[in-house]
This record gives C-alpha cells, sequence and structure tokens, in this order.
C-alpha cells in the first residue's frame, strides 16, 4: 500500500475487498435504490400486519438495551482492528 | 522524524526514560476511543430507530466495568430519551470512564501506572414524518490529552408495506490530539505538552436495511465506510527493533503510521422467533481497510422469557479473528526499516473470543404513578484474546540469567483474559 511497506498477499480477500469500495458501495446502493423506488408500487407486504405480533415481541428487537449495546462496541472496537457496520441499523419491524 | 524519536530513547538501555513515559505513558488505544466514539454516535442515533416509529421514552443508569490486561476502566452511564408531541424525540447520554492501566505496553515502555478520565456527552433529535425519521446526533469526549467531536445525521424510512426499512446516515469526526510530558519544574506532575497538537478528520458513511423475512424472522443488513486523514498515531506508543550492540535486547521509537485510512465493514444480523417464546439470533461482519487488516466477526445467541415469571435470561458467544496491518511487526530489524510502522496489539494477527450471560428483571410490570415499567439488568462477559505475531516483550527486558528470559524476538506470545460486568436499571415512562 505504501512505500516501504510489505504488499499484502492475501488475494482471496482482494475479489471481496474490490465490492466493499466505496465507488463501487455507491454503484451498488443506487441501483437498489432504483430497483426499491421503482417497485413501490407492486410489491404486496407478504406478512400482513396483524401477523407481526411475534416480531413486535421486545425478544424480537435488534437493540433492546441501547445503553449496553453502544458500551460494548465500545470495548469491542477499543481492542479490535475492525470497526463499523454493527447491528444498530434498521431495527423496525413495521410493527405499528 | 525518524532520527528524532529513536533520540529519544536510551541508547543503552533500549528503553524509554521512566520520566518521559511516566504516568500517561501509553493511553490505552486513545485512537481506538476516537473511532469507537463515532461508531457509537452512529450506532446510539442516526440508524437506531425504526423508521415509522420513535423510540420509547425511557431512562437507563449503567455502572460498567472492564477488567484484563493489567486495565480496570469502570464508570457510570446515563441516557434518557423523551418524545414531544409524538413526532419530536430527543436524547441525552453521559458516559465516563476512569482508567488505572499498567498494562503489557506500560510495562515493556517501562512506565508507571497511570490514571485517567474521559467524559462523553451526546445529545440526539430525531423528528418523525409519515414514515420517515430524520436524525441528528451530536458527541463530545474530553481527556487531558485528547478531545474529540462528531456530528451526525440520518435518515431511515419504511417500505413495502412496513415490511422494509432502509436507513442511511453521515458522520464527521473532528479530534485533537495532544500528549503529556513530565513538569519541568516537578519531575512527579504531567502537563500537557505545548508544543504538541494534531489534527485528525474523520467521515462515515452508512447504509443499512431491515427486512421482515417472514412473521417469525427479521433480517439486518450494514454497510459502513469510514475515513481517517490526519495524526493516526498514539502519541505514546512505540515500536521495537533489534538492539544493534545487542541481538539479544530490543530498542523503541516512535511509531509511525499512514496519514489516511479506509475501511469497509458489511454486516449482516437476523433473528428468529421460536415458538415458546424465545429469540435465538446470528450475525457476521466482515472487515477490511487500507492498513491490510482484514477481519471477521461472528456472534450467535438465545434469549429466553422464563414462562410464568418477570424473569429473561440471555447467553451469546461472539468470535472475532483478523490479520495484521502491513506496517506491523513485532519487532523490526532496523530502525529505519519501513517508511510506517507499528507495534500496536489491536494492529496484530488475533483471535478473541467472548461469552455473554446476562439476567433481566422486570419491576413495576402494570406500572406505578408516571412509570409503566422497569427493568433491573445484570451482565457478565468473558472476553478472551490470543495473539499470533504480538510477543510478550517483558520476558527479553529480564536479566539474561534468569531461566525464563528469552532473546528479543523469541518471547512466547502475548494472550490475556478479561472481565467486563455490566449492571443497569431502566425505567419507561
Amino acid at each position: 500500500m505504501n512505500e516501504g511497506c510489505r504488499q499484502s498477499s492475501r488475494d482471496p480477500f482482494l475479489a471481496t475487498a474490490y465490492w466493499l469500495q466505496p465507488r463501487v458501495c455507491a454503484r451498488v446502493a443506487a441501483l437498489v435504490a432504483m430497483f426499491a423506488l421503482s417497485a413501490c408500487g407492486n410489491i404486496e407486504p407478504w406478512v400482513k400486519p396483524y401477523e407481526r405480533q411475534n416480531l413486535a415481541d421486545p425478544v424480537m428487537s435488534f437493540d433492546l438495551n441501547p445503553i449496553s449495546s453502544s458500551y460494548m462496541d465500545h470495548v469491542y472496537e477499543a481492542r479490535e482492528g475492525a470497526r463499523g457496520a454493527l447491528g444498530g441499523a434498521g431495527g423496525g419491524c413495521g410493527c405499528n | 522524524m525518524m532520527t528524532t524519536a529513536s533520540k529519544r530513547v536510551d541508547p543503552h538501555s533500549g528503553r524509554w526514560p521512566v520520566g518521559q513515559l511516566a504516568s500517561h505513558a501509553i493511553a490505552c488505544a486513545r485512537r481506538w476511543l476516537s473511532i469507537a466514539l463515532l461508531g457509537l454516535t452512529a450506532a446510539a442515533y442516526p440508524l437506531a430507530s425504526s423508521a415509522g416509529v420513535l423510540p420509547e421514552d425511557r431512562a437507563d443508569v449503567l455502572y460498567h466495568r472492564y477488567d484484563g490486561g493489567g486495565v480496570t476502566i469502570h464508570g457510570p452511564s446515563v441516557l434518557v430519551r423523551k418524545t414531544m408531541a409524538e413526532k419530536y424525540s430527543a436524547s441525552a447520554n453521559y458516559y465516563m470512564d476512569m482508567v488505572t492501566s499498567a498494562s503489557i505496553d506500560v510495562e515493556v515502555s517501562g512506565a508507571s501506572e497511570y490514571k485517567e478520565e474521559r467524559n462523553q456527552y451526546s445529545l440526539g433529535f430525531d423528528y418523525l414524518r409519515g414514515k420517515t425519521t430524520y436524525s441528528l446526533g451530536y458527541t463530545n469526549s474530553d481527556e487531558n490529552d485528547y478531545q474529540a467531536s462528531t456530528t451526525s445525521f440520518g435518515i431511515s424510512q419504511d417500505l413495502f408495506g412496513d415490511l422494509t426499512t432502509i436507513s442511511m446516515g453521515f458522520s464527521k469526526g473532528d479530534d485533537t490530539v495532544r500528549r503529556t510530558i513530565a513538569d519541568p519544574n516537578d519531575a512527579e506532575r504531567r502537563i500537557v505538552d505545548p508544543g504538541f497538537k494534531q489534527d485528525v478528520d474523520r467521515w462515515s458513511y452508512r447504509v443499512g436495511v431491515s427486512q421482515i423475512l417472514t412473521r417469525n424472522m427479521i433480517l439486518g443488513l450494514q454497510l459502513e465506510v469510514i475515513t481517517d486523514e490526519g495524526y493516526l498515531n498514539n502519541p505514546y506508543r512505540s515500536f521495537r527493533y533489534v538492539d544493534p550492540d545487542d541481538d539479544l535486547r530490543f530498542r523503541l521509537a516512535t511509531e509511525i503510521y499512514p496519514h489516511t485510512r479506509t475501511s469497509n465493514a458489511a454486516g449482516v444480523n437476523a433473528r428468529y422467533f421460536l415458538p415458546w417464546r424465545a429469540a435465538a439470533f446470528g450475525g457476521y461482519r466482515y472487515f477490511t481497510d487500507t492498513w491490510g487488516i482484514d477481519a471477521g466477526t461472528f456472534e450467535l445467541g438465545y434469549m429466553h422469557p422464563l414462562k410464568g415469571t418477570r424473569w429473561t435470561f440471555e447467553a451469546s458467544i461472539r468470535h472475532y479473528n483478523q490479520d495484521h496491518a502491513d506496517f506491523y511487526a513485532d519487532i523490526f530489524d532496523r530502525v529505519d526499516q519501513q517508511n510506517f510502522m507499528g507495534r500496536d496489539k489491536e494492529l496484530s494477527t488475533f483471535v478473541s473470543n467472548t461469552f455473554h450471560v446476562a439476567a433481566t428483571y422486570e419491576f413495576v410490570p402494570s406500572g406505578w404513578r408516571f412509570i409503566k415499567k422497569g427493568t433491573l439488568n445484570l451482565s457478565y462477559d468473558r472476553m478472551q484474546f490470543d495473539y499470533d505475531d504480538y510477543r510478550d516483550a517483558r520476558y527479553s527486558l529480564l536479566p539474561t540469567d534468569d531461566p525464563n528470559f528469552r532473546a528479543a524476538g523469541t518471547e512466547q506470545f502475548y494472550s490475556f483474559g478479561a472481565n467486563v460486568i455490566q449492571a443497569f436499571i431502566s425505567v419507561w415512562f
């Protein structure tokens, strides 16, 4: 990556790394968004609102205790090289 | 830069002068704290809410304690969230770390145990309009030698009959890195070095999807790109190289990191409702960055409310592994071997495993005055870190006639365990 550094020889990861490049991610996101918008009017919910009582149960929450999960994320990120894409996204089950 | 750094190391002992590093030497991964701050702001505010529903009114008071690897960190955290006019929601969080550290980094540097505090304040605001939620967040973290602030914005939208929630977010972080030095007038006292001040800029871009698959299963997908630019070193940390005068020993010099880093992470999580009212959950995250670190995180767990009681129990296991950064080495051959050199164990090749158990007791389930319900929560995590190319350099600091002495670069690999305890009370109102 930089002069004087060893070059990575982990070729199996390169393919995945390519798909995670910001430019590639942006293109994929745009395609997904186009697909989503074009399909807005056509998709029938296959799980009806009255069938979502199990999904509305607190045990199904991705983030039941935000104060605790954000603390543990902090514990891990302070000791590991990886970061980001934690489980906080979304979390809604559309149960309202 | 290299010459300056190496000049500050005692050429005879190969060690930093104790007074130079003293109590604040080698702070516990300050750089990582700031990165975590960016992540915390992102996780706590813009993306945490369901698009069509504001989070519940709730107050939490938590005590946390981490103890492992010669480091103890404990303190409180308070989080309050309140909805107004059914379309606005505001939250505030105060978090504190009280650190006592005599980690392996501190020991190898020749410094003594240090103590310090970190205070963090966060504010969040959500606005619900139809099926769209707009979120703003601000977090500020303050230590005597590190200040960090992060501003974030997020938007989430329910689609397809509320089966799908799409979220997007952006965060911008600004850090100021300082360092402490011995007071020229009082060797026992530390002061902030007036001649050292560096900046770091951070950007984070996130996309997430929450998808109902069946009446019993929900799936979450996340993508996040983070870019850092600036002084990414920890000013107290050093790499080691073979002592040119004695190849059984090593010397230390200040680490030299690249000034930019971009990382990409993709995660998937799922929860499945079991017929006896319980949930099984799992997740995987892949991570890669421009420093050459590749990592994988796996998690599997089970949550079980005990029928006929107010108790809920949870257990999970988490496995993490990563490859080392391109510029990482446990020991370098020469002080000027490469342009970039680092020996942070967070950049090394290692595996960590965590076993988590938690219990929750619900009180006043029918409410009391303004309280709708409350819970008492206790959790325990046992973490184990096993390093594959980070050696325990303390063994090559021993006298050569000590039976435990090992030559620099042949010491046993380092490993440590840690205990994490959280006790918190939550009240919904």
